[in-house]
């Protein structure tokens, strides 16, 4: 058989925190694999301990400057959980409103500048703007619709501030909300193009049998509450994380590898929400997904970026649907009394659901956190997507195997600052 | 080779969120792309360009031994080097850790103890290297980070006021919340950079710019013990995002272990 060789990432690039990738081969064969997180700790479940229950979402916003406003529903609805309290109505409807500009802002920065340079060959969007000017235009501008919802409603894009157990500081009037309605209606019609866009790249023939897992509610396309579901029969309520998942520690990744006590690896993100849940997309998501050719599951993960074109068009849709129908609620928050329990709660961020745990004591202190982010849940996923790729595909040469392995992290949208609370890529060949 | 300046972005123990403020300047960032070659910059693109570099931007704050060495190279590669935001200019959130036991800390999180490398501290970058200018911030403001670019370009000094919050809410209009409605805010000892948002939305300044220059975040201490405000809840309000810059930590500690 042929000699070994080495593939190595030191520091792999467009993804958001450091990791790296590092490969071995023998002929076709993969001797080693890994996928590693390099990004120091920051030790957010300790120093949560003997803070304020109310302090978390300011917090815990702070493990991630791309999705804030996922940290800290997941955060809120579980204080929320521990004290008994549903937010209902106005309140909970804006709570799905700020985080659809959480979804646009982040979707519209993958797909547009960490993900289709790697289709077209590019190396950053940067590049890819000499001959596709009109599409960076397009993804800034959809960016900037969602960082505007996020403002308006947050106070500002990156940590907002107007976020707090049991709902906001201030709510918006109705007045401004309706005039974020014209910049919307174009950012529908550009998410519909963007996922024709996307849907005419070069995809490789690359298939895999995921479980995927998700939130899943009754009434919606699940965002900041509902059920834990997967596509192989698990339903389960968010308190019952700790009975159906486990997190390990391994040498290579500062970033815990959360896996299925039953099983193994799952998939979260937009692939598994959209496999879940796509009966429940708005009509013209669900326009946008049979026009692309999407079938009721997507499970080739370089397709990724055509589902979060799809649910940028169902973000933009609902946004204007939750702004059609808004009252400003008598109060901006509701009362939560979290006092001597624990509570559990989830979020789907852009990159999957979020999990989070708080026990608080009897004067109002954290006791314990446990925070297991999307990208966390991930990491066995993208490490056996890297091994059942190069099957068939050690032949390329080192740059293009790379490259095209790097791309296939890329699908997860992975965000290392999050996981650690991770990329760089190495290939050996033997 | 273009003649253009060369941009590096470089990234330490933070979330991210100050870098993604360049890619968040939509409106500006194909202008910038024009004025400078953005050089090294991993979160946004997979080219790399040798240094020297003519503009560094340095986030995050330096935890690990291998961190505090790489700082120096990157000084070393850097003809101008600003830091940007909390994490760099104070130690970030993590330097909550400068008051524990970072053992006890790994234990807590991490099942496997020897795998994880880290210093018992969390310190600005500052505190290893000479920096050049420091914008504050958790995050910084865009527009700030534009005026630190645009000023870089044009060769003069970054115009960034140093005053405190409460100058920005009396531009902004918004009536004192500490006055009005009794609420502890920080805005008096706050640097100002973000425009006052907190109070605008019905709250406290919680302290996110950091240290004002010349605060007296002692007598603010007592006006907020004259609030009603608990000694606790005014130790963990100093100990967040720039707890560990000085005037802050001085304060905390003398109300706090």
């Amino acid at each position: 058989m042929g000699s070994e060789r080495e593939i190595a990432v030191d520091y792999l690039a467009r993804v958001e925190g450091e990791g790296a990738m590092y490969l071995r081969l023998r002929g076709d064969e993969v001797l080693d694999l890994k996928f590693k997180i390099f990004e120091p700790p920051r030790f957010f479940e300790a120093f949560l301990r003997g803070r304020k229950f109310w302090e978390v979402p300011d917090i815990t916003a702070r493990i991630c400057g791309i999705c804030p406003i996922a940290y800290q529903t997941s955060s809120c609805n579980a204080m929320e959980h521990a004290a008994g309290v549903d937010l209902d109505g106005q309140l909970r409807a804006l709570r799905r409103l700020i985080y659809c500009g959480e979804w646009i802002e982040s979707h519209g920065l993958h797909i547009f500048f960490l993900h289709a340079p790697d289709f077209l060959g590019y190396q950053s969007a940067i590049d890819m703007a000499g001959d596709h000017l009109e599409q960076v235009q397009t993804g800034l501008r959809l960016k900037k619709m969602g960082n505007t919802l996020m403002t308006l409603l947050g106070g500002r894009e990156i940590h907002p501030v107007n976020i707090r157990v049991g709902g906001f500081y201030r709510v918006p009037t109705k007045a401004a909300l309706q005039d974020l309605v014209p910049e919307l209606e174009w950012a529908l019609g550009a998410a519909i193009d963007t996922t024709r866009w996307v849907a005419g790249l070069d995809f490789p023939e690359f298939e895999r049998d995921y479980e995927f897992v998700a939130l899943r509610h009754p009434d919606e396309y699940a965002i900041a509450s509902g059920r834990i579901a997967s596509n192989r029969g698990l339903d389960i309520a968010v308190e019952e994380w700790p009975e159906h998942f486990e997190e390990s520690h391994v040498e290579w990744s500062n970033a815990l590898h959360a896996r299925l006590k039953t099983g193994g690896s799952y998939h979260v993100g937009p692939m598994a929400r959209y496999s879940l849940n796509s009966e429940q997309l708005t009509p013209a998501a669900r326009r946008a997904a049979a026009d692309a050719g999407l079938g009721a599951q997507c499970t080739n993960p370089f397709q990724s970026i055509i589902v979060r074109a799809v649910e940028l068009v169902f973000a933009c849709e609902e946004t204007l649907r939750l702004i059609g129908q808004y009252e400003p609620p008598p109060a901006p928050y509701v009362e939560v009394a979290p006092e001597g329990n624990t509570g559990h709660g989830a979020s789907e961020a852009p990159r999957g659901i979020l999990y989070h745990r708080y026990s608080v004591d009897d004067d109002g202190l954290i006791t314990d956190a446990q925070i297991v982010p999307p990208t966390s849940q991930n990491q066995l996923s993208i490490e056996e997507d890297l091994r059942s790729y190069v099957v068939g595909r050690a032949h390329l040469p080192d740059d293009d195997l790379q490259w095209q392995l790097e791309q296939a992290i890329r699908n997860y949208d992975p965000c290392i600052s999050c996981a650690t609370h991770f990329l760089d890529l190495t290939v050996d060949r033997e | 080779m273009s003649d253009r300046p060369k941009l590096a972005v470089w990234k330490f123990a933070s979330c991210d969120g100050c870098q993604l403020s360049l890619l968040d300047c939509e409106d500006e960032l194909l202008d910038i792309v024009g004025a400078v070659d953005i050089a090294y910059f991993p979160e946004a693109t997979r080219d790399e360009i040798e240094g020297p570099y003519d503009l560094s931007l340095v986030e995050g704050s330096v935890t690990t031994a291998h961190d505090a060495a790489r700082i120096h190279e990157v000084r070393q590669v850097s003809k101008t080097l600003v830091t940007i935001g909390a994490c760099a200019t104070a130690g970030g959130i993590q330097s909550l850790k400068n008051w524990a036991n970072v053992d006890d800390f790994i234990s807590i999180v991490y099942a496997e103890p020897d795998y994880i490398e880290s210093l018992d501290t969390s310190t600005p970058i500052a505190d290893h290297i000479d920096v050049d200018f420091e914008l504050r911030g958790c995050p910084i403001a865009k527009t700030q980070l534009l005026e630190v670019i645009a000023a870089f370009l044009q060769r003069r000094a970054p115009n960034i006021p140093s005053h405190s919050v409460c100058v920005e809410c009396k531009l902004r209009g918004t009536a004192c919340v500490m006055v009005a409605q009794q609420l502890p805010c920080l805005g008096p000892v706050t640097h100002a950079g973000c425009g006052a948002i907190c109070p605008a939305y019905n709250r406290g300044c919680y302290g996110c710019f950091g240290p004002a220059e010349s605060a007296n975040v002692t007598s603010l201490a007592s006006w907020w013990l004259k609030l009603g405000i608990p000694e606790d809840d005014l130790v963990r309000s100093l100990r967040t995002f720039n707890g560990y810059a000085p005037q802050f930590r001085e304060v905390s500690e003398t109300y706090g272990q």
